[in-house]
C-alpha cells in the first residue's frame, strides 16, 4: 500500500490509528496537541456542551497502571484546585479499551518559554506574579507542584496564565501548614522515596537528591526561582534586584530561600512599585535613583514651581 | 481619603504656602493676609475641580494637564482682579499657580485611597 502512499499520508494514517476510540465517549477526536512521558494531549470536541477541550489520555491501557493511577491522582488534584491560574478539569473517565483520560480546559495561547522572549520585563514579571499566586494557592491546598518551568505554564490569548502540568505533583498532609517548610509533611502518595521527579535546570536540591519527605513548598520556591531567572534572560544586563530576587529564590538550602511563593510574589511587586527589593542591599546612588525614578513626575514639578518661585522673587515684577 | 477631598486638601495647603511666598517681596508684605486668604480659596476650588476629573479619569498625563489647565485658568481669574494700582501680575501669577495645579493633578491621580502608588 504505501507504493501508492506518501511517507507523510502514511506517518499521518500510523498516528491517527494511534489516536485513542472515543465511541463510548461525549468526546469527539480533532487532533493531537502534544506527548509527554505520561500520555498524550488530544483537541476533542465535548460534543454534550458542544466546546472543545483538550483530552489528556495515558499513554497505554493495560502495560502501565501506575501511569494511569498516576493521571487519575493528577486529575483528583487539579479537581480540589479551582484557582484562576490553574487549568480547570471538566471531566475524568476511561475509554473503551481501559485506558484513563481527564478532559481539561483547552486553553488558547501560548507556552511561557516560546513567548517570553518578545514580552517587555514588566509584562513577563507580571506573568510571573500571576504564577507565584497560582503555587502560592496550591501551596496553602497542600500541594506542591514539583515540576515548575516555563514550558508548563500557558499563557492564553486573553493574558490569562495557567500552571500546567500537575502530574507528578506532591500532596501534602492536611494537618501541614500552609506557605511553610513542612519539612516533616507526609506524602499523599504518588512517588517512593528515593525517586527523582521534576526537570533538572528547576529542581531544587533536596528533590534532585529524591527527598520526598524533605520537600516542602519551598523547593517550588526554587522552581520559580529558575523561572525568574529564564524570564531574565532576554535582558542583556538584568536588574540587581531582580538577580538578587533569584539568588534567595534558589539558595541551596530551603531554610535561606523566600518562606512562600506569596513572599516572592511581594518582592517582585516591590519592584514593578519602584519599592525596594528585601533581597537586595542597594547604595546611596541606586536608592536615590530608584525613587527618583518612582516620584520622577512630582519631582520635576516641585522642582519646577521652586525654580519658578525663585527666578520670579529675581527676576519678575513685584506688587 | 477620596480623590476630591484629597485634592480639596492639597489644594488648600498648596494655596497657603503659595500665598506665604507673598512675604519675601518686602513690596507685598502689607498685603500677606489678603493674598493668602486669596491664594487657599483659589487652591481650594481649583484642587475640588481636579479631584473630581480624576476621580472620573485615570490618567496621570491628563490628570496633569488638567491641573495645570485650571490652575492657570483660577490664576487667571485672580490676576485680572482689579488692582489698586491698576497693574496686572498675570505672569507672576498665573506661572506658579499653573504648576501648583499640575502638583494637585499628579498627586490625585496617584492617589489609590490607601497609599500613593507609581507614577
Amino acid at each position: 500500500m504505501t507504493r501508492w502512499l506518501s511517507n507523510a499520508t502514511v506517518a499521518h494514517l500510523r498516528r491517527v490509528a494511534e489516536w485513542p476510540d472515543l465511541g463510548a465517549t461525549k468526546y469527539r477526536l480533532i487532533g493531537e496537541l502534544g506527548r509527554g512521558g505520561m500520555g498524550t494531549v488530544y483537541l476533542a470536541e465535548d460534543t454534550a456542551l458542544d466546546r472543545r477541550v483538550a483530552l489528556k489520555v495515558v499513554a497505554t491501557a493495560a502495560s502501565a497502571p501506575e501511569a494511569a493511577e498516576r493521571m487519575l491522582r493528577e486529575a483528583r488534584i487539579l479537581a480540589g484546585l479551582e484557582h484562576p491560574g490553574i487549568v480547570p478539569i471538566h471531566d475524568a473517565g476511561a475509554l473503551p479499551d481501559g485506558r484513563v483520560f481527564y478532559a481539561m480546559k483547552r486553553v488558547d495561547g501560548q507556552r511561557l518559554d516560546a513567548l517570553a522572549g518578545t514580552l517587555p520585563l514588566p509584562e513577563r514579571l507580571r506573568i510571573f506574579r500571576r504564577i507565584c499566586e497560582a503555587v502560592a494557592f496550591a501551596h496553602a491546598r497542600g500541594v506542591i507542584h514539583r515540576d515548575l518551568k516555563p514550558e508548563n505554564v500557558m499563557v492564553g490569548s486573553f493574558g490569562e496564565v495557567l500552571v500546567m502540568d500537575w502530574g507528578v505533583a506532591k500532596v501534602l498532609s492536611e494537618a501541614a501548614p500552609p506557605f511553610s517548610a513542612a519539612p516533616n509533611a507526609r506524602t499523599g502518595g504518588g512517588t517512593a522515596e528515593g525517586t527523582v521527579v521534576g526537570t533538572p535546570d528547576y529542581m531544587a536540591p533536596e528533590q534532585a537528591e529524591g527527598a520526598v519527605e524533605g520537600t516542602g513548598p519551598r523547593a517550588d520556591v526554587y522552581a520559580l526561582g529558575g523561572i525568574l531567572a529564564f524570564l531574565l534572560r532576554p535582558e542583556p544586563v538584568a536588574p540587581k534586584p531582580l538577580d538578587a530576587a533569584v539568588a534567595k529564590a534558589k539558595a541551596r538550602r530551603p531554610e535561606d530561600r523566600y518562606a512562600s511563593a506569596a513572599e516572592l510574589s511581594a518582592e517582585i511587586t516591590r519592584y514593578l512599585e519602584g519599592e525596594r527589593v528585601l533581597a537586595h542591599s542597594e547604595g546611596v546612588l541606586e536608592r536615590a535613583g530608584r525613587v527618583f525614578a518612582r516620584y520622577r513626575a512630582a519631582i520635576l514639578l516641585i522642582a519646577a514651581y521652586l525654580v519658578v518661585r525663585t527666578l520670579l522673587l529675581i527676576f519678575g515684577r513685584h506688587p | 481619603m477620596s480623590k476630591p477631598v484629597l485634592g480639596l486638601v492639597l489644594g488648600g495647603i498648596l494655596g497657603v504656602f503659595d500665598g506665604l511666598t507673598a512675604y519675601f517681596t518686602p513690596e507685598a508684605r502689607s498685603l500677606l493676609l489678603g493674598i493668602v486668604i486669596g491664594s487657599t480659596f483659589k487652591g481650594l476650588v481649583a484642587g475640588l475641580a481636579i479631584g473630581f476629573f480624576s476621580k472620573k479619569v485615570h490618567s496621570l498625563p491628563w490628570g496633569i494637564v488638567f491641573g495645570l489647565a485650571v490652575g492657570l485658568f483660577f490664576a487667571f481669574l485672580v490676576a485680572a482682579m482689579p488692582q489698586p494700582s491698576g497693574k496686572h501680575y498675570y505672569f507672576e501669577i498665573m506661572l506658579p499657580g499653573a504648576i501648583v495645579g499640575a502638583i494637585v493633578g499628579y498627586a490625585t491621580q496617584v492617589w489609590r485611597g490607601k497609599r500613593l502608588e507609581t507614577a
